[in-house]
């Protein structure tokens, strides 16, 4: 069973390479019932879109 | 647009030094970078169909600059042991010491709708700054230039699980920056 560290980690990891198939499916697991990581995973892709909204603003 | 006007050129001059602020985390190596790209473009005298065509060549080459400029940096301060150390603190406090988060996540709603507030980016702009250095710029080469994960290992000379922590750190210090100053708010 994966820690929230560990799943903070792997969720992160995700944006860099293809996670592998155990990998994917202790994620999914452990998502299910965790509130906190699952609202990590949004928060992880909202700063990723967010950088790129600073980048390109016009004021 | 055969040649660009002076107003081009001011619009894209701002835009290149934002971007190379961010990356840079330095007024005045950003400023050096930019010129220098302008000047390198001068030199080559191509000609666009359009703005947006004139905007994204520049951006190629001043990323060509801010990578230079960060190869030279890393070169010169390489990480001490008090550094990682102290880092490495940052992320430990986050977790008990079992790998469950001392403060769970909240859940933020609908945060779109902040990126339409200019109260949230200072808010933004000051998180980014409370970034430790390096992570800050694994995390902008990656994000903001958006190198792929093998290019920024290159210019680093680094390690990918090295990268991955240094990410992984990255990003939980910029949330959980965010959760507290900006979205702990709003969800009151």
């Amino acid at each position: 069973m994966l820690s929230c560290r560990e799943v903070s980690k792997l969720l992160s990891e995700a944006r860099e390479r293809r996670l592998g198939l155990w990998e994917r499916i202790s994620l999914k697991l452990h998502l299910m019932m965790c509130g906190g990581c699952n609202n990590f995973r949004k928060q992880l892709d909202f700063i990723g879109n967010a950088i790129r909204r600073y980048r390109d603003r016009d004021d | 647009m055969a040649i660009p006007t002076d107003e081009d050129l001011q619009q894209v001059r701002s835009y290149l030094l934002r971007y190379a602020r961010l990356q840079l985390r330095d007024a005045a190596l950003a400023e050096d970078a930019v010129q220098e790209t302008l000047l390198a473009a001068f030199d080559r005298g191509a000609t666009f169909s359009g703005k947006s065509e004139y905007k994204s060549w520049l951006v190629g080459i001043l990323k060509h600059k801010i990578v230079d400029v960060i190869r030279k940096k890393s070169r010169e301060q390489s990480l001490t042991a008090n550094e990682d150390a102290s880092e490495s603190e940052m992320i430990e406090g986050m977790f008990e010491a079992e790998g469950q988060w001392h403060q769970l996540p909240s859940n933020w709603g609908n945060p779109e709708k902040s990126l339409e507030d200019k109260k949230f980016w200072e808010i933004f702009e000051r998180c980014l700054e409370l970034m430790p250095a390096r992570t800050a710029r694994v995390f902008m080469m990656r994000e903001v230039m958006e190198l792929t994960s093998d290019e920024v290992c290159g210019e680093l000379a680094i390690t990918q699980s090295n990268l991955w922590v240094m990410l992984h750190r990255a990003r939980l210090s910029l949330r959980g920056c965010l959760e507290t100053r900006w979205f702990g708010d709003a969800a009151k």
